[in-house]
């Protein structure tokens, strides 16, 4: 399912001439967002919006970048409050999930969630 | 890109076994590297390469069930390398901390080379 968005990426990142390298990293962490929209906001119409937008930003010398978006109409999450999950505490526990907010944050070059009852919103975004 | 994963094992010697994988790694293909990788640490089997080549993406929960994976290998005392990541995927493994615990090699040699202890 999250692999169909990627194709999109893929297309829109070479539009942009962002590279290879960053276009695979895009498309992770869009597959990230969508299994995270998915499997935790517990969304009552099972459905996950992804939205693209590609520009440049005159703020910084118009700069390309391509942006995605994934929203669900879930029940919402505190990204403040979530533990940043750490290798050899992993290995330990019984739980070794919890990577997919720290991988989006480590790949993108701007990442933007917005959340609460009823709506999250995760924009994430890279420059050329 | 195909959401089903391959797994092939390949026995270079008595002491190394390499799972060679071919597709996405998410659960499913997760699961099977576990089934491949658990079945050979219980002939006795410890020191593992996973050559992801033909492997684009790993998701976070394929990287869960991967740690899954190292922590057997540890237990058992045994050695698990990878070689042959899309920079993406080695990157997301170091952001990861993976690299503490199981070593990256770009190429099957040097890992194997490793995994035998002739390297360190």
């Amino acid at each position: 399912m999250e692999i169909a968005a990627t194709a999109v990426v893929a297309a829109l990142g070479e539009l942009v001439d962002l590279g290879r390298d960053k276009i695979d990293e895009v498309k992770l962490a869009a597959v990230e967002a969508c299994i995270n929209a998915f499997e935790h906001s517990a969304t009552p119409d099972h459905k996950v919006e992804i939205s693209f937008l590609i520009g440049s930003d005159e703020a910084d010398g118009d700069r390309a970048f391509l942006e995605v978006g994934v929203a669900d109409s879930g029940r919402g999450f505190r990204p403040a409050e979530l533990a940043a999950p750490e290798i050899t505490a992993k290995l330990k526990s019984s739980r070794k999930r919890g990577w997919g907010i720290k991988i989006i944050e480590s790949l993108m070059d701007n990442v933007r969630i917005e959340s609460g009852e009823g709506r999250t919103v995760i924009v994430m975004r890279k420059y050329r | 890109m195909s959401e089903t994963l391959k797994v092939v094992v390949e026995r270079p010697d008595a002491t190394v076994a390499i799972l060679k994988t071919d597709g996405y790694i998410n659960n499913a293909g997760g699961e099977e590297i576990a089934k491949e990788a658990y079945a050979l640490l219980g002939t006795g089997v410890v020191r593992l390469l996973l050559d992801l080549e033909k492997t684009k993406i790993v998701n976070s929960i394929g990287i869960s069930i991967l740690i899954e994976i190292l922590e057997k290998v540890l237990d058992q005392g045994g050695r698990l390398a990878f070689c042959r990541l899309t920079p993406t995927i080695e990157k997301t493994f170091q952001i990861m901390g993976l690299s503490q615990y199981a070593r990256i090699f770009p190429a099957s040699e040097p890992a194997l080379s490793w995994l035998r202890g002739e390297t360190e």
